[in-house]
């Protein structure tokens, strides 16, 4: 089955981070997506900009409607993703908990639907 | 000829119903194994027990009862998952099915690791992806074997209620793929916990049910000691599997003598040692002194069972030994620090080092503010000013109890300690 993770954290918890912790956290990652990159777990994944980047689109009485960003109240942001093949929850949560991200912020596993025939 | 034909038909009968209630939880374990799904599973059971109702009177019980409604209710769900293949359209489903009902026939490992199935089972039911009522719910359903509407009970809500809560735990499920599976060594003990305390909880709730007008649900009680020896048997020597089992066989002795004929709560102190049970204080003592020589981290079922041990080795001729018991709380709360450790590590201090030092341990605690609204710690206070002789102050802490109190036996208790406080 596939799962998608979704990676939150404090963005400014992440921006405020020194050069040298910043580097460290980086080379964290790449180390850990090569891991499930080789066990074959790895389907797709990437980093996102920041919600300051972000717009949501609404379609009300059939027109579109674009607004800033998401709700910036929230204390933790998406800010990335990792779709991974895993053969249970177990599984998938066992590499979520590898994710760098995990110690600081939290990961939502989410089982994909397989496509539609 | 006829009066012996159904002089035998009446044991026979009698016979089946016995079988039926052995294996019903280990046929569904196994089922749900083979066939993935718990719903088909359940159906599956159902249509091998008509069937074996129907067949083992004339052809006779079968010298594998177990194997037989196994290997039986696996073949009428193939034929069910096949059957479903002519009411299907899409060529995508057809080959879906087809290549289930395949996949499930080959399966021919019905006769192995029952236990094993069992213990899956009660792993599955208590995930820690399901919510803590969900995973209460689905192990009293599945593991236990509980109807719907005896689990509704349990939890005070609706038949229809607690069934769309089953449903969803089930639809999480199959839709997360919550494996079927007993953890690996690395994340076993961490999941034991999770499973230790579903059966606490199921315990907890059957002896101090926290809404209603009885005070203990024997039934849920005497379900939570069965699982605790499910799990002694099937992970043997486990520290805190059999420290959580001797903390209920011990509480659970004393049912007897905790509630008086009218209902009311019989502290213990005023409680009728000669009615406490005691083949169950000795198996509880017994599970103490086995989990204790575990090697390892003591575990705080162990560490709780053991000042049960106290209470209970006591009698007439011989005091309560508090000394020991504080100490035991100490070592508990330095494992669990929570407010309700604090508050009953309070009491025992009380009985060593008297009320006054008491009073200051329990006044510190609520002034962190964490249990205001927590019955016992007022209705402590009011016991501890009362001793000091501080009676304004102890009825107006027996009025708070009350206002936060909300089981009836608990309520009737607590004024009449404020009824006698009034008159002096």
């Amino acid at each position: 089955m596939n799962y998608l993770l979704l990676v939150y954290t404090n963005e400014a918890e992440i921006t405020g981070l020194g050069q040298s912790e910043l580097k460290k956290l980086t080379d964290e990652y790449m180390e850990f997506t090569k891991s499930i990159v080789q066990a074959g777990h790895f389907k797709a994944g990437d980093r996102l900009k920041p919600v300051t980047a972000a717009s949501t689109v609404r379609v009300r009485n059939g027109k579109a409607i674009t607004t800033d960003g998401p709700f910036a109240e929230t204390r933790e942001q998406l800010g990335g993703y990792y779709l991974i093949e895993a053969k249970n929850l177990d599984e998938a949560t066992a590499i979520a908990a590898r994710i760098p991200g995990a110690r600081f912020g939290s990961i939502e596993v989410r089982p994909v639907w397989p496509p539609m025939t | 000829l006829a009066a012996d034909d159904l002089k035998n038909s009446i044991t026979a009968e009698n016979m089946i119903e016995e079988i039926f209630r052995r294996e019903a939880g280990r046929v569904l374990a196994t089922l749900i194994r083979l066939l993935g799904d718990f719903d088909l599973a359940e159906e599956a059971r159902q249509e091998a027990f008509a069937a074996a109702i129907e067949q083992w009177p004339t052809h006779g019980v079968p010298a594998n009862p177990r194997a037989w409604l196994i290997k039986t209710g696996r073949n009428k769900a193939v034929d069910r998952i096949r059957r479903d293949i002519v009411f299907r359209t899409k060529i995508a489903d057809r080959e879906f099915a087809s290549a289930a009902a395949d996949e499930v026939g080959a399966l021919d490992d019905v006769d192995d690791t029952f236990g094993d199935d069992r213990l899956r089972l009660i792993f599955t039911c208590c995930h820690p992806a399901l919510n803590a009522e969900a995973q209460i719910a689905l192990t009293l359903r599945e593991v236990c074997g509980l109807s719907t509407q005896a689990v509704a009970r349990a939890f005070i809500v609706s038949e229809e209620t607690m069934a769309q809560r089953l449903v969803r735990a089930k639809k999480k499920i199959r839709d997360a793929a919550i494996p079927y599976e007993t953890p690996d060594s690395s994340v076993l003990d961490q999941r034991i916990e999770g499973v230790l305390a579903v059966v606490y909880g199921v315990f907890t709730e059957g002896y101090a049910a926290t809404v209603g007008s009885d005070l203990i649900d024997v039934e849920l009680c005497g379900e939570a000691i069965r699982l605790g020896r499910l799990l002694d048997a099937l992970l043997p020597h486990n520290a805190a599997v059999m420290g959580l089992l001797a903390l209920m066989l011990l509480h659970h002795a004393r049912r007897l003598s905790r509630v008086s004929d009218a209902g009311d709560v019989v502290l213990l102190d005023d409680q009728d040692r000669s009615r406490w049970d005691q083949s169950e204080i000795a198996q509880g003592l017994a599970l103490v002194d086995k989990s204790l020589r575990v090697p390892g981290q003591v575990s705080p079922y162990t560490v709780q069972a053991a000042i049960a041990a106290l209470h209970a080795r006591a009698g007439e001729n011989e005091p309560t030994d508090w000394p020991q018991i504080v100490g035991l709380y100490e070592v508990l709360l330095r494992l669990q620090p929570t407010p309700v450790v604090e508050l009953n590590h309070a009491v025992a201090v009380s009985m060593v080092d008297g009320a006054a030092r008491a009073l200051n341990l329990v006044d510190s605690l609520a002034a962190r503010g964490k249990v205001t609204e927590y019955h016992l710690l007022h209705a402590a206070r009011g016991r501890f000013l009362h001793q000091l002789g501080r009676l304004a102050e102890a009825r107006e802490a027996y009025r708070n109890a009350l206002n936060t109190a909300t089981l009836e036996p608990e309520r009737r208790l607590l004024a009449a300690r404020l009824a006698a406080l009034q008159s002096h």
